[in-house]
């Protein structure tokens, strides 16, 4: 290719960071049409393995961007492609986040976070039943997140990581003992 | 205005560096509520919901919107940016690593196994903080049918998100317009 990959990697992902509304797993079909298809940087099945290897990887969305971009272009293009994905909704956001902050203890301004405060808690409700729904859990998924609820609830003082642990354990444990 | 509670950018870094390293499946708001919330008492809980349902209208990954808006919150630009980075600093090595491991290490399918678990046990983290959250909203019946509408609307009947806030936000924060007459505020 005689663009450059970096330069491609931004045109192809900045856009992508305005257009993920709902989260990030919105832009996933786009980001394999554009990966695969239109830019030809992989086959759809290394894509796919990408995915399959990007689902290990905690971080707050598709960490998915990182390895396309290292595969593209390396370390430069990790780099390049995980930043074209998260700056521009990030000073998005910073800036509506800025004014909004500016306002606080207004009476108008509280009246729209008590508005918005039990749809957050109504949005991870629902969200709830999605993760469960994306992962296509059975009862182990709800048994390990049920459980790690009670003993959280009853035992405030456990560190998250400690359950985190446990969660992976089970799992694994059971996997194993279906052997 | 924000300097009333001053919090020190290496503890904002601290903070997100660790809820980045560990944020699987998307589970991760539980850990960050009581992190931020809970633990530190950095924000309280009607700003943490109110810019969770903020940050997920705004275009982008909801837990890096929702890191920009308590950094932000705590110390300015340099705080969000401060945040955003340590969230994402950990993952960004780890895929890397995980990517070049592939090919030379069996096994990788235990370690998604090994995920599966953990992001479950995160889920629990957002039951808890539903359940805490919930309890509060059930006071006022404003509250409760805006949580009520909003969960049946995106978890029952699939509307889109943008949708849902876009049509149930307005009737949500009119209800809970100050009025001449009460003292609410």
């Amino acid at each position: 290719m005689q663009d450059d990959p970096l330069l491609k990697l931004v045109m192809v992902f900045a856009p992508f960071s305005l257009a993920a509304v709902g989260g990030v797993l919105s832009i996933l079909a786009g980001v394999q049409h554009q990966t695969v298809d239109v830019q030809g940087w992989m086959t759809g099945r290394e894509f796919i393995e990408l995915f399959a290897i990007s689902r290990g990887v905690p971080g707050p969305g598709i960490m998915l961007i990182t390895l396309i971009g290292w595969k593209v272009a390396g370390w430069l293009g990790a780099l390049v492609a995980t930043l074209s994905l998260y700056l521009p909704s990030a000073f998005l956001m910073l800036a509506i986040t800025k004014v909004w902050n500016r306002y606080r203890g207004r009476a108008w301004h509280s009246a729209i976070q008590n508005g918005l405060a039990p749809i957050g808690t109504g949005l991870i409700m629902a969200g709830i039943l999605s993760l469960f729904r994306l992962a296509d859990a059975g009862p182990l998924s709800w048994g390990v997140a049920i459980g790690s609820a009670l003993v959280l609830g009853f035992w405030p003082t456990v560190h998250p990581l400690f359950l985190l642990v446990s969660g992976a354990a089970i799992f694994i444990g059971f996997h194993f003992a279906s052997i | 205005m924000n300097t009333d509670q001053p919090v020190s950018l290496l503890a904002i870094f601290l903070v997100f560096l660790k809820l980045g390293a560990f944020s699987f499946g998307g589970g991760m708001t539980g850990w960050v509520y009581r992190e931020v919330v809970q633990q530190r008492g950095w924000i309280g809980e009607t700003e943490f919901l109110s810019g969770l349902a903020l940050s997920q209208i705004v275009p982008g990954a909801n837990v890096a919107n929702l890191t920009i808006y308590v950094g932000q919150r705590l110390r300015g630009t340099p705080g969000a940016l401060v945040a955003l980075s340590a969230l994402l600093l950990v993952p960004f090595f780890i895929a890397i690593g995980m990517y070049t491991a592939y090919t030379t290490i069996a096994g990788l399918d235990l370690v998604t196994i090994g995920t599966d678990g953990l992001a479950a046990a995160a889920i629990g983290l957002l039951l808890l903080m539903s359940w805490r959250t919930g309890r509060q909203s059930v006071r006022s019946l404003r509250s409760f049918l805006t949580l009520a509408a909003t969960f049946v609307a995106v978890g029952i009947l699939h509307w889109s998100l943008l949708t849902a806030i876009l049509c149930i936000a307005p009737l949500s924060i009119a209800a809970a317009w100050p009025r001449k007459k009460s003292d609410a505020g």
